[in-house]
């Protein structure tokens, strides 16, 4: 690992971003817009609201993270920019880190502004600290970033990576108790759901709504950076040197 | 002395032999032509030369070390095919990434820019410059470093032929000074602007030498010629 390049793969992300202010307007903009709507949605039922909303916030930045990495990564592959830095004193690691930093902050970034309109304009309340949900937030974010690396390499085209978007994460948004409370999934989901990271996450964020910091959420927070630390793994495994 | 050195080099490419067992060397300090018609292998080999290229068998050293292991990383610059070069980003952010990478001196960035006559495009984002331009930002990324090997998969594709001829002397200048220089090229008229050549056909080396040799070979006046005779010779 080198800091020098490192620092350099993310200051180089940080200013492709910069470059395209419609997708970082789309990226910062849209869940301040879903969890508005969210709230207008469940404006008879302010428990809804305040019952879902702060997982949610939590969430966004997963499934953004997700897309934007997958889709960056898969044009590092096919504009043979990759093949270039795999012939430079680059080491794999230094590149997942480098990427791995660049979007970390722009989901914290992501995570503090839909943070401020959640908990200030639109009146959402949790019962355990704030700035931990904004943190569980970039959490979930770098998984993402790590998720979408490593599915990446599974795509040839823009296209193909846009659809693991439903393929990876559809299910688990499902499956994570969002929507149906785990303990009364039928048990083979219940599996399913055990065995997806976001389910981690979303728990996590449940336990900060509630202000209940057991040892399960202990076990969540260790289970997403886990997760996170196996994507990113097999994302270097599928970063190779050489290729046919 | 010879920078590169392959010995019976097989690759093998969506089950097809890209690559023949291949033998083959690029002498140090030159400019060695890389020439043969589209689907010969020529990006392969120098693929394999760079160590980006899964090889089925055989050995290539680079400088004296396998190809692709860790301390010809900061000796090697690759110029590909396709400008592989950040689009939304400027001339200069490019660099700037890039020379950051591969450790190059302050000033170095400029430098490269100044050898492919990119000054005034340095501020210019690079998916708004024309493929020329677009190729002539990956040659200054490869620039950098100051590597000994230089491996330019078709750098002078789409330029005008004045822009030709300043690469042509820049790559000459860069062997005077000790460097060594493979170029791959598809059109002929630029075989003799090198020192050495090799022509391949079909994933396999049909001759090496300077021009001078090979059309005094083949009697041919000029090398597309020289190459026609060869094809004919090796099918007879």
């Amino acid at each position: 690992m080198s800091l020098r390049v490192t620092g350099a793969v993310a200051e180089r992300v940080l200013a492709q971003l910069r470059r395209d202010p419609r997708t970082l307007v789309l990226v910062l903009g849209v869940p301040c817009l879903l969890e508005t709507l969210l709230k207008e949605l469940f404006a008879g039922r302010s428990d809804v609201f305040q019952h879902v909303g702060a997982p949610l916030l939590g969430l966004f930045p997963f499934v953004t993270m997700f897309l934007v990495t997958s889709i960056t990564m898969l044009r590092e592959r096919t504009t043979g920019t990759l093949e270039r830095l795999m012939t430079l004193p680059l080491g794999k690691l230094d590149l997942l880190a480098g990427y791995g930093i660049a979007f970390a902050l722009l989901a914290a970034v992501q995570a503090a502004l839909v943070s401020a309109v959640a908990f200030g304009l639109l009146g959402l309340d949790v019962a355990g600290p704030r700035p931990v949900v904004a943190a569980l937030a970039v959490g979930n974010a770098v998984l993402g970033s790590a998720l979408g690396l490593f599915f990446s390499a599974f795509a040839q085209t823009e296209f193909q990576a846009v659809q693991f978007m439903p393929a990876v994460v559809f299910p688990q948004i499902l499956l994570c108790g969002l929507f149906v409370a785990r303990e009364s999934m039928a048990t083979w989901l219940r599996w399913l759901s055990d065995a997806l990271p976001l389910t981690y996450a979303y728990d996590a964020l449940a336990h900060t709504a509630t202000d209940t910091f057991d040892a399960r959420f202990a076990v969540d927070v260790a289970v997403i950076g886990g997760a996170a630390l196996v994507s990113l793994a097999l994302g270097a495994a599928t970063l190779r040197r050489r290729t046919d | 002395m010879n920078a590169v050195e392959i010995r019976r080099l097989d690759v093998v490419r969506g089950g097809t032999p890209a690559l023949r067992s291949l033998d083959c060397a690029v002498p140090a300090g030159t400019v060695t032509g890389l020439l043969g018609p589209s689907g010969s292998g020529k990006t392969t080999l120098l693929r394999s030369i760079v160590g980006v290229q899964r090889v089925a068998r055989g050995e290539v050293t680079v400088l004296g070390a396998p190809a692709g292991s860790s301390p010809l990383r900061h000796r090697v610059g690759y110029m590909t095919q396709a400008a592989s070069v950040y689009g939304d980003l400027t001339v200069r952010e490019n660099l700037r990434f890039f020379a950051r990478v591969v450790r190059a001196p302050a000033g170095a960035t400029q430098a490269a820019v100044a050898a492919v006559s990119l000054e005034a495009e340095a501020g210019r984002v690079v998916s708004r410059l024309s493929g020329g331009q677009r190729a002539r930002v990956s040659l200054a990324v490869a620039l950098l470093g100051d590597p000994d090997l230089l491996v330019l998969d078709e750098p002078t594709v789409g330029l005008d032929p004045v822009l030709r001829r300043e690469l042509w002397r820049l790559f000459h200048e860069l062997a005077a000074g000790g460097k060594t220089l493979l170029v791959s090229s598809h059109v002929m008229d630029e075989a003799d602007r090198c020192d050495g050549l090799l022509l391949l056909r079909d994933g396999a080396l049909l001759a090496e030498g300077s021009p001078a040799e090979l059309r005094s070979r083949t009697g041919a006046r000029d090398l597309d010629e020289a190459f026609l005779r060869l094809v004919e010779r090796a099918a007879a």
